[in-house]
């Protein structure tokens, strides 16, 4: 195949990838935009063994294979509430391979490489690097496999910033003198600057981190693009890397975040405690009686559901009570939060699952001013999406991101497993209201004890 | 064929504001999957990872080029079927609507 037919198909695969990425952009044509980055990408694969001579072609389809069988049976059996931390995985080990194409090339071409060609090399290294091992922490916070809040030590900040100097000076130390081994040594420092970036970012910060990382194994498949002298891995590249930036600060607005807070949240973070003296408070608990009976006599009704409720399994129980409450003629929608769940939509494709019919979901600038004419907000599993403090005390890690303001409906029920604090790791002041009634328990049992116990009055 | 600066610049920055273009308005129900979705797409460095494997002439190139191709394999098909399961949800919706 000449270099012009194979740069021509590959130009086609960047076509489709533009349609995959406005197809996503809307609920009708999500899906197929999706295919049709499937097939840009096929395309692309295939006829890249159609052009030039390729060598140890039983090792590449051997490698094809393994990736094949690890990758979709991970992809196609992942719970729903667990995504997140698959999509991280997958971005983390994409940077990952970003990284080595990159030193492989470097190897390969010793001193024939250009200055540039160096240039590019050492970025995609760095940022492949960080990319990867960020990434990773993040699938450690989403898993829980770690503590979910900011981790910060004493002189954090000088860490960090001492790491990034010695990425930056190894960087120019390969450009310079060029070797195995400065490049290694860059790629070590970036797997640790990946980590200690990542650390200091709060449960509730994950998402966007997730997504700028995504942004950045963009850009290092477009910079090892130029390395490799590929038309396609540039075009590709930077449109992940464009379209990731704005999705990135897209998300940081539906979480009312500041993407710079979030960012260098590693260097303003200070330890801080986030429990305070409200612990022995008394709360009010009830049995699931209580609840139906509140219910029972509510004529308008908001579940807010949150990633407990999925968690527990509950969507379709949660989906028989609201059946139920209907059936008695009391109004009931469902307040979804931008972030309910562990990341913006999250929560609509949770519930889709449960086949609850859409126009029961209100979005959360439409829900917050009926509040005042609802009689009874039920918290399924939420926490930080409701919690005041996100509008009250300036200081706490979620300071600034909208809320449901289910504190304005006239009673308040929890339902919650324990005492814990969410997510972000912050009290909930509204669960002290005298007005909030909280049950507690596995939320997929509670609610099935609450719609029998409705059933029966 | 060889890049000329010029060209690779040009490339560059008109992808950055396509890539800017076709996402400027999504809602928030589709952030998960438009950004699964892209994650996707950087796995095409699988390309990339093939052309480095086919003229590795050390131990040490193939190896490192086999998994590059073993992780951007993951990163690719793993991605594309992840963002179909998500979107799939969203089909069963409209059937509910009815």
């Amino acid at each position: 195949m000449s270099d012009f037919v194979y740069d021509l198909i590959g130009l086609a695969a960047g076509v489709l990838f533009i349609l995959a990425l406005k197809g996503l952009s809307h609920p009708r044509t999500a899906r197929r935009g999706n295919l049709l980055g499937a097939l840009g990408a096929g395309i692309a694969t295939v006829v890249v063994f159609f052009h030039g001579e390729i060598e140890n072609l039983g090792w590449i389809l051997g490698a094809i294979a393994v990736g094949t069988i690890i990758g979709v049976p991970a992809a196609r059996r992942v719970q729903m509430t667990q995504m997140p931390q698959l999509v991280a995985l997958f971005n983390g080990v994409g940077g990952g391979a970003a990284a080595l194409v990159a030193i492989v090339e470097y190897l390969n071409l010793g001193d024939k490489a250009t200055t540039a060609v160096v240039i590019f090399t050492v970025f995609t290294v760095v940022v492949g690097c960080v990319s990867f091992s960020g990434s990773i922490v993040t699938f450690l916070k989403l898993q829980e496999l770690m503590t979910t809040r900011p981790v910060v030590f004493p002189g954090g900040r000088f860490v960090i910033a001492a790491t990034l100097a010695a990425v930056l000076g190894s960087s120019a130390w390969v450009v310079i003198e060029l070797g195995t081994t400065p490049l290694l040594v860059v790629a070590g420092l970036s797997l640790a600057f990946g980590i200690l970036f990542v650390l200091p970012v709060g449960g509730a910060d994950v998402p966007i981190v997730i997504s700028l990382l995504n942004a950045f194994t963009g850009l290092t498949v477009a910079a090892s693009g130029y390395v490799l002298n590929s038309t396609l891995l540039i075009i590709a590249g930077t449109l992940v890397g464009a379209s990731g930036t704005i999705l990135t600060r897209m998300m940081a607005e539906a979480m009312g975040r500041s993407l710079f807070g979030t960012l260098f949240g590693a260097f303003t973070a200070k330890p801080q405690d986030t429990s305070g003296a409200v612990e022995d408070r008394p709360v009010r608990s009830g049995s699931a009686d209580d609840v139906a009976i509140l219910l029972n006599y509510a004529r308008r009704v908001v579940i807010v559901p949150g990633f407990g409720l999925a968690v527990a399994q509950a969507q379709h129980t949660v989906r028989e009570l609201a059946d139920l409450m209907i059936s008695k003629g009391i109004d009931v929608a469902y307040g979804i939060h931008p972030v309910a769940g562990r990341m913006p939509g999250h929560m609509n494709v949770l519930l889709a699952e449960a086949n609850i019919p859409y126009d029961q979901l209100v979005e959360m600038e439409e829900v917050n001013p009926t509040f005042g004419q609802t009689d009874v907000a039920i918290v399924i599993g939420a926490n930080d999406v409701v919690n005041p403090a996100a509008q009250t005390s300036p200081g706490c890690p979620i300071y600034g991101m909208p809320i449901l303001e289910v504190s304005n409906a006239a009673n308040v029920i929890f339902l919650k497993r324990s005492m814990r604090p969410g997510f972000a790791g912050i009290e909930n002041e509204l669960l002290y209201d005298p007005k909030t009634m909280l049950l507690f328990g596995d939320a997929k049992a509670s609610l099935t004890k609450v719609v029998s116990a409705l059933k029966a009055l | 064929m060889e890049l000329t600066a010029i060209a690779v610049i040009s490339i560059f920055t008109l992808s950055i504001f396509v890539g800017f273009e076709v996402v400027s308005k999504v809602s928030s129900t589709l952030h998960t999957p438009l950004m699964s979705g892209a994650n996707a797409i950087h796995g095409v460095i699988l390309v990339g990872a093939i052309i480095v494997c086919s003229h590795a002439s050390t131990t040490l190139e193939l190896s490192l080029s086999i998994a590059a191709i073993i992780l951007a394999t993951i990163n690719m098909i793993g991605g594309f079927v992840v963002t179909d399961r998500m979107l799939e949800m969203f089909k069963g919706k409209k059937g509910a609507e009815k």
